[in-house]
């Protein structure tokens, strides 16, 4: 694969948690986060740029060099945050590839159609559970 | 009209008052228990406790009824999704937000707002204007401060004066309106002769103001 540059937004666990993975496949990566203290989450290999700064703000992600990015990921803990970063990044700075975390799913449907990748982790957690209680009782989930 | 108010905190208050005087129905949602009270005591309006970035809670205040949704909250992220919840997911006709953030002004345009307000813009352009233009008696911005309408009295020692309104050669991106002359209101010609304390009614594009300014006083002031 290619190396890409990605900038992930939130340096939270799931942040710095995707940071670590990326890092490993040898991408260019910058975290951004609007609180310094957070960017201690981030594994010691790590070898892309940290900017402190809140990417609501436009003047952040254009500091990022958004107009040259293959990939944004925002993880931020706030939906709505994520929500309006992913669009800017996809539908103004036309990042080929935009995949957010949101908590609710019921607002997914505000950026149907703009070819951003939803990773709904409450979603991803009730199909984990169902499967584990399909496997244990020995029937497949729905 | 149906109006959905969401955030805004005790600013709604104000709002709400003159809104429900002028008859419409307000549906208002707001997060802090103790603002809620207070707006539920004072005005007849429908008051819900609550996030109005869920969708659920949109839908169960008859969001499918709104003709107009208002984002007022203090976080530029919660306002899109508010209006864009309503107009993408719910048909609502016309979606405002306000940004804390000029920068974010165009970005939501882009993004589907129909109205977008910065009171940060707004405020800055209102002082602006004040500083060097104190002779202008009214001043109002139409559509969203792409054309502003103004008010100017001539003095005696004006350059336009005596002059004709062809002759005093305004800037060709403004248009005198009207003259108010005592009593009487003249939809003005190029003909028109202009005199000591006329009041001109001026559109023009807000950049070109000082420009109007300078031609009728022949300086800044």
């Amino acid at each position: 694969m290619k190396d890409k540059y990605i900038i992930i937004v939130g340096c939270g666990r799931l942040g710095a948690h995707v940071a670590k993975m990326f890092t490993r496949s040898r991408n260019s990566l910058v975290m951004i986060d609007k609180d310094a203290t957070a960017f201690s989450r981030l594994s010691e290999e790590y070898s892309g740029f940290t900017i402190e700064a809140d990417a609501v703000e436009q003047d952040t992600l254009l500091r990022a060099k958004i107009d040259q990015a293959d990939v944004l990921v925002a993880t931020t803990d706030d939906d709505n945050t994520n929500i309006m970063i992913a669009q800017v990044a996809r539908e103004i700075h036309h990042v080929p590839e935009v995949m957010l975390r949101i908590y609710d799913p019921s607002r997914a449907k505000i950026y149907e159609g703009t070819g951003i990748t939803t990773i709904c982790t409450t979603l991803l957690a009730a199909e984990a559970f169902s499967q584990a209680l399909g496997s244990q009782e020995g029937v497949t989930a729905p | 009209m149906n109006i959905f108010v969401v955030g805004g905190g005790i600013r709604t208050h104000f709002l709400a008052k003159s809104m429900i005087s002028k008859g419409h129905e307000l549906t208002l949602i707001e997060e802090e228990p103790e603002v809620c009270d207070r707006l539920a005591r004072n005005h007849q309006a429908l008051v819900i406790q609550g996030d109005g970035t869920r969708p659920y809670l949109l839908q169960d205040a008859g969001i499918t009824r709104c003709d107009l949704i208002l984002a007022l909250t203090s976080k530029d992220p919660d306002n899109l999704v508010i209006c864009q919840l309503a107009s993408k997911v719910y048909g609502v006709p016309k979606s405002m937000a306000l940004v804390n953030d000029p920068a974010n002004r165009i970005i939501f345009q882009k993004l589907g707002v129909q109205m977008v307000v910065s009171t940060v813009e707004i405020i800055t352009d209102l002082i602006e204007q004040r500083l060097f233009l104190d002779d202008i008696s009214n001043l109002s911005p139409i559509e969203e401060g792409k054309v502003s309408l103004m008010e100017i009295e001539l003095k005696v020692d004006d350059l336009v004066v005596g002059k004709t309104i062809q002759a005093a050669s305004f800037p060709a991106q403004s248009n005198i309106g009207c003259v108010l002359r005592g009593q009487e209101a003249i939809i003005p010609g190029g003909a028109t002769r202009l005199e000591a304390g006329d009041r001109l009614i001026i559109i023009c594009l807000p950049k070109y103001q000082s420009e109007v300014l300078k031609t009728i006083r022949g300086r800044l002031t």
